[in-house]
């Protein structure tokens, strides 16, 4: 696209998009709170094996024993009460497949986030995420016969353990963090996909996420694996309408590129800004493979995320593309990890962040080159922007570089928003928070532009949005 | 009136008067330049003009055509016809000279309506062409990594996209060669031939060779000093501004 459809389309803007909410009423209801009980009741509705509720229960001990990081980002984390979340809620257990069978107040909801009209644009198949179940998922017919598989959790673990056993829980461990344990206690939804050999995916798949019951906690967990030589492209959006009281989402994402394979895994996330956003995403690369992370923050109250990548095999390649805005009262806490784990690996971290009013974004970046490797290389170029008085930016890397011919760069700025070039705009016609928003496009408009099209409109257009009443 | 009119204008800016009382008068399809040595107040008057927030009008009044601006946002000073060419461009990283103009465009239009985007991209290379600016320009960011003469002639360009009925132009032909300094001249003549008024803020007397202005006027302390016809220009350039006393002195 060329760029600038953003402006005109911005005028009929549908500002409420994700900003309602419908009655639910729900089959399954886990209850509020946490214990033993819950976790046996989630893998009962599931009807588990026996080796997935031990991972469960597993997880939910770890997950006790681990205190709350709230020495980390941010010292809100305390406000979680974890008494008074649901755990797990569901329509009904069985997951209807085509649009006609999908109950019609799930329909409007998704009519009015534009799912099915973005389905029928482009998709390759759907796997939206309707609080914790998959309530509509359609895959187009060549996907499957290619043998490419694109189920939820739940039916990957029970009908293909072969294939997803091998790396659930591996790239991702339990006790990574308190919130990858209790992910790994309750996880319900997300995506797991096999990509088989050679088998390159042509169109993007998508799953869209959202979360509408009042205190339900969202704890999707994806895990995709590109066999060697394989490509795919996933993109996974977020929303949530407002709720009165807080909602947390704690995802766990894992990636596995074997060799040669191409993941890019692409995120726009809008939560509401009650929504604490605390996931866990990592990825393995083996030789020659690649895995990119394309991850737009732009909703929650906090979000904590640093997508990482295990550089595991010869010459693999990790990517990081990272934007970040943070509006009133957020705090986009995100960054990145490469651990070069192998000779001639390379990796590339671009973050681009954005504090409007007294929002925070804080870069935190991990590069990490052992004295084991040669030959490795890593690019960061963390940029940050600046709107108000009271927006806040920091930057936190930490670099470890040993061993042989081993080379990190690393690039930092920091800039405030240019009033002569406000002006600039503003002398030419266009009014005061267009030109901040323009401004704001231009600086972050390199990354946009690696964002598949549709997401690509979007994410400017939502930026449009946070940028009314930053000035003035 | 028609055109442009300042009475009586101070304006103040970072603590000091920097406009003391000037009063001007540019009908419309005139070309009055004002000349002057540096510090003497014409880029704050260009910018009072335009309405920076910076540059406060403490009294007076600024009409285009006959209707009072000063007071107005820079913006509604634009729609309502006003352009301002500056005299160092501004960068815009990552946002393309076709679709800034376009906003700049589409900023125009009543709410509802949609810019026509082929005869956009028609009259835009129309003025490119005229201008000598390669088209590969359209997709590349606003002034960003321009050589001064680009800058100069891109700032043109969005004044012959943007049609004003009355343009301020702040020392345009600095930064410019001699074949720049000739199609910029062209492209400001052009749009002279439509009616268009402009007020030429310029130090030095060339641009005056390529666009003939009706009156020159000459600025020292804020304000009009001196005024004549075009062979003002010239003995200025031959005897320099010392000759012309200024009351209160600067």
């Amino acid at each position: 696209m060329d760029g600038g459809s953003d402006i005109s389309a911005a005028v009929n803007l549908d500002r409420s998009a994700g900003d309602f909410k419908f009655a639910e009423d729900y089959a399954y209801d886990a209850g509020v709170g946490l214990n033993e009980g819950v976790v046996r009741y989630i893998s009962g509705v599931k009807g588990e094996d026996p080796w997935i509720l031990d991972f469960r229960l597993k997880a939910l001990k770890i997950f006790e024993s681990l205190k709350n990081p709230t020495h980390w980002a941010s010292k809100k984390l305390d406000e979680l009460d974890f008494s008074k979340i649901r755990y797990y809620l569901a329509k009904s257990d069985i997951k209807t497949r085509s649009w006609d069978e999908v109950p019609d107040d799930v329909k409007k909801t998704f009519e009015r986030l534009g799912v099915p009209q973005q389905e029928r644009a482009f998709l390759a198949g759907v796997e939206a995420q309707y609080d914790s179940e998959s309530a509509y998922s359609n895959m187009k017919e060549h996907l499957a016969k290619d043998g490419v598989i694109f189920v939820d959790s739940t039916e990957g673990l029970k009908k293909y353990p072969e294939i997803f056993r091998r790396f659930f829980g591996k790239v991702v461990p339990i006790a990574d963090n308190k919130y990858s344990a209790l992910n790994s206690a309750v996880f319900s939804g997300g995506s797991f996909i096999y990509i088989p050999k050679g088998v390159k995916v042509k169109q993007p798949l998508q799953a869209y996420f959202r979360i509408n019951a009042q205190n339900f906690g969202q704890f999707e967990r994806t895990l995709i694996i590109a066999d060697e030589g394989s490509e795919v492209l996933y993109m996974e959006g977020c929303t949530a309408p407002r709720f009165e009281t807080e909602t947390l989402h704690s995802a766990v994402v894992e990636l596995v590129a074997l060799k040669g394979a191409k993941i890019q895994y692409v995120t726009v996330q809008n939560w509401s800004d009650n929504v604490f956003n605390l996931v866990t995403k990592r990825g393995i690369a083996e030789e020659d493979a690649q895995i990119r992370w394309i991850d737009c923050n732009i909703g929650s109250g906090i979000t904590m995320k640093y997508p990482g990548v295990l550089l595991k095999g010869r010459r693999a390649r990790g990517e990081v593309i990272s934007i970040a805005l943070a509006n009133k009262r957020q705090h986009q806490d995100t960054g990145a990890k490469m651990i070069h784990l192998a000779d001639e690996t390379t990796s590339n971290i671009v973050s681009k962040s954005v504090s409007v009013s007294d929002g925070r974004t804080s870069y935190r970046g991990l590069v990490y080159m052992p004295d084991t490797v040669r030959d490795c290389r890593n690019n960061t170029v963390c940029d940050a922007l600046l709107i108000n008085e009271a927006s806040r930016n920091d930057t936190y890397p930490a670099i470890s570089c040993s061993g042989e011919n081993n080379s990190v760069q690393h690039e930092a700025s920091v800039s405030k928003l240019d009033e002569e070039q406000i002006f600039y705009m503003r002398s030419r016609g266009i009014d005061e928070p267009s030109a901040v928003s323009l401004s704001v496009n231009g600086f972050i408009n390199d990354l946009v532009k690696e964002f598949p099209l549709e997401y690509s409109v979007e994410l400017r257009r939502l930026i449009e949005l946070q940028m009314e009443g930053a000035v003035g | 009136m028609n055109g442009l009119e300042i009475e009586n204008l101070v304006v103040r800016a970072g603590g000091k008067t920097v406009v003391n009382g000037l009063s001007l008068k540019v009908p419309a399809g005139e070309v009055h330049a004002i000349m002057g040595p540096n510090g003497t107040g014409k880029s704050s008057l260009s910018k009072a003009i335009a309405g920076h927030p910076e540059y406060a009008i403490e009294s007076g009044s600024i009409f285009l055509c006959g209707e009072r601006i000063n007071g107005l946002k820079p913006e509604e000073i634009s729609r309502k016809g006003l352009f301002l060419a500056f005299q160092y461009p501004v960068d815009i990283p990552g946002v393309s000279i076709a679709n800034f103009i376009r906003a700049c465009l589409s900023a125009r239009l009543p709410e509802g309506e949609v810019l026509n985007v082929p005869e956009y991209y028609k009259k835009l290379y129309e003025k490119m062409d005229a201008l000598k600016i390669d088209r590969r320009f359209t997709s590349r960011s606003v002034n960003e990594g321009f050589s001064g003469g680009e800058k100069k002639r891109c700032d043109i360009l969005q004044m012959l996209m943007l049609e004003p009925k009355f343009a301020v132009l702040d020392e345009t032909d600095s930064g410019l060669d001699i074949d720049a300094l000739r199609i910029v001249s062209e492209g400001i003549n052009s749009a002279r031939g439509s009616g268009l008024g402009i007020l030429l803020i310029t130090h030095y007397e060339r641009l005056l060779h390529y666009v003939k202005p009706d009156m020159v006027h000459v600025m020292s302390g804020g304000k009009i000093v001196k005024s004549g016809g075009a062979g003002l220009a010239r003995e200025l350039e031959e005897r320099g501004y010392d000759w012309i006393s200024v009351p209160g002195g600067r």
